[in-house]
């Protein structure tokens, strides 16, 4: 039995949470978090850590668009994402929402655009 | 040119502003912001953690924006982009420029006053050495990387633990720079606790408490910082002196409201906060002048300066309804340990909810709302820092029941009552 204290990263609130390991590292106990969402977290965050990547990526007019993972992907897979960003050039003309990399990385998620932008002049 | 609301700054701020004024009834209102588009500091802020309150999902800054472009668009409210606006005079005449009008004079019958804030600056900060290039405020870099497409430099120092310091240092750390260390002259960060995780703890990126720079070195580039770890009088100790070389210093030492408006036109101001002295609806000491969200006090979330916008959208409505407010106002207080309020005093009738920072961090502690001797509200906390804003919702039973004339909001130690 092992214990590792955590600080939540679902919200602002940022609480610490005690989470109770076993031998084989699976999660028998969660304290501290003042939500649901808490305790979730602190079980992914013990057994396959998960974060957004939100990065920028260049666009065919030169400039860049902000774009981020739909969902979150493994935290191993966090720089995978990145060299696969700096791989591509997206179209000049985005909305928020258009997937500008379909499973980035082989991770299953989607890269999305977070704004809207028509190209440069 | 005239104009019922005249809102100035069209950030987050700006944005919530207008659309609860329309909504509770304002048609003749205009925008004006100095960028090139709506949104403010968030279409800079890629990263997510926005709006979990506001929309119980989480999004990133330029989608927070977007929701409310959405809202702004929808509603045909009217702004100018790439407008400055040069002077508030007493009579609300807002006085503004840009490339097409020129200078042109707005009579406005009420102003919302949303122009955000800005980082302190290096000037402001007293380190000694050379002035090379390579220093950055983390806001500056942040628009370089995020904006621009630029990375400023390849090995960095930061200074200063404050949100965007952290958040900067992981973006710097994707793009493939290496951080070297973020330095917090205080013994704690002003930065929330998921960002020290997911920032730094997450690229094993070292936060220096008590310590801060204290030489700058290079003479066209910046070639290495010296820093060294502070006392108790944040004073620097020689012995602990370490050279670090980098090419880049980024600063995250602190937002100061941008008010240069606000005093120009002889609205009170609060020297703590840097912002305008407000009530609860947050109107100034001139009639018709509202401000909100970070040019009123620095916010850690943007849910909440959406929510303090709304407030001000709504009061604006009502003023030019023909509401004033009537009777003596009650003064709201800071004591013991709490650095400021907003509101600073409480004109109508109705709950209030009293926004606050406590000056160090507190554990253990009860918070609590005097009414002369007598006790009008109490929380117990865990734990209280200067990073988080906290919050008391006083009712409109409460309010009612106030006899002095004056609240104060304070801090006290269960154990002893005091």
């Amino acid at each position: 039995m092992k214990e590792r204290i955590l600080t939540c990263i679902v919200c602002p609130r940022g609480c610490e949470i005690a989470v109770d390991l076993s031998e084989d590292g699976s999660v028998t106990g969660v304290r501290g978090n003042a939500c649901p969402r808490g305790s979730a977290y602190a079980e992914r965050e013990c057994t396959h850590p998960e974060r957004t990547v939100t990065t920028t990526v260049r666009c065919a007019d030169g400039g860049v668009a902000s774009v981020r993972t739909r969902t979150p992907v493994p935290r191993d897979a966090v720089f995978a994402v990145m060299a696969a960003v700096a791989d591509v050039t997206a179209p000049a003309t985005l909305s928020v929402g258009d997937i500008v990399i379909a499973d980035v990385a082989g991770t299953g998620v989607d890269l999305i655009a977070t704004e809207n932008r028509r190209p440069t002049k | 040119m005239k104009k019922d609301l005249v809102i100035i700054g069209g950030g987050p701020a700006g944005m919530a502003a207008a659309v609860a004024a329309y909504r509770a009834g304002v048609r003749d209102l205009l925008i004006l912001e100095r960028e090139e588009k709506l949104g403010g500091i968030l279409t800079q802020c890629i990263h997510n953690g926005f709006g979990l309150h506001r929309f119980g999902e989480e999004l990133t800054g330029p989608e927070y924006a977007w929701r409310y472009e959405k809202e702004v668009a929808e509603l045909n409210i009217p702004y100018l982009t790439e407008t400055t606006v040069i002077s508030l005079a007493p009579d609300k005449t807002v006085t503004a420029m840009n490339r097409t009008l020129g200078v042109f004079t707005i009579e406005a019958g009420t102003v919302i006053l949303a122009m955000g804030c800005r980082e302190r600056p290096k000037g402001a900060l007293n380190i000694p050495g050379t002035r090379p290039a390579g220093i950055y405020t983390a806001g500056t870099a942040q628009k370089f990387v995020n904006r621009k497409g630029y990375l400023p430099g390849r090995e960095v120092v930061i200074l200063g633990s404050g949100d965007i310091g952290l958040i900067m240092a992981r973006r710097m750390t994707l793009e493939g720079a290496k951080v070297k260390a973020v330095c917090e002259l205080l013994p704690y960060s002003g930065g929330l606790a998921r960002n020290i995780e997911q920032c730094l703890n997450d690229f094993g990126i070292p936060l220096r408490l008590s310590t801060t720079v204290v030489e700058i070195h290079g003479k066209d580039r910046l070639e290495g910082v010296t820093v060294a770890a502070v006392d108790e009088e944040r004073r620097p100790i020689e012995s602990t002196r370490e050279y670090i070389p980098c090419d880049t210093l980024l600063l995250s030492c602190g937002l100061i409201p941008e008010n240069e408006l606000t005093r120009g036109a002889g609205i009170a101001m609060d020297a703590v906060t840097g912002g305008a002295v407000t009530d609860e609806e947050r109107e100034t000491d001139l009639p018709g002048v509202f401000a909100a969200g970070n040019v009123l006090h620095v916010h850690d979330l943007v849910d909440y300066v959406s929510e303090e916008a709304e407030i001000a959208g709504r009061a604006a409505a009502r003023y030019l309804a023909g509401h004033r407010p009537e009777g003596k106002p009650i003064t709201v207080r800071a004591e013991g340990g709490v650095r400021y309020t907003v509101p600073r005093r409480i004109t109508g009738h109705g709950a209030v909810k009293i926004f606050f920072r406590v000056g160090d961090v507190y554990r253990d502690r009860e918070i609590a709302v005097f009414d002369g001797d007598r006790l009008l509200y109490s929380r117990k906390t865990k734990k209280l820092a200067p990073g988080e804003m906290e919050t008391v919702a006083l009712s409109a039973e409460k309010i009612a029941s106030v006899e002095s004339g004056e609240i104060r909001v304070t801090l006290r130690d269960p154990k002893n009552n005091k």
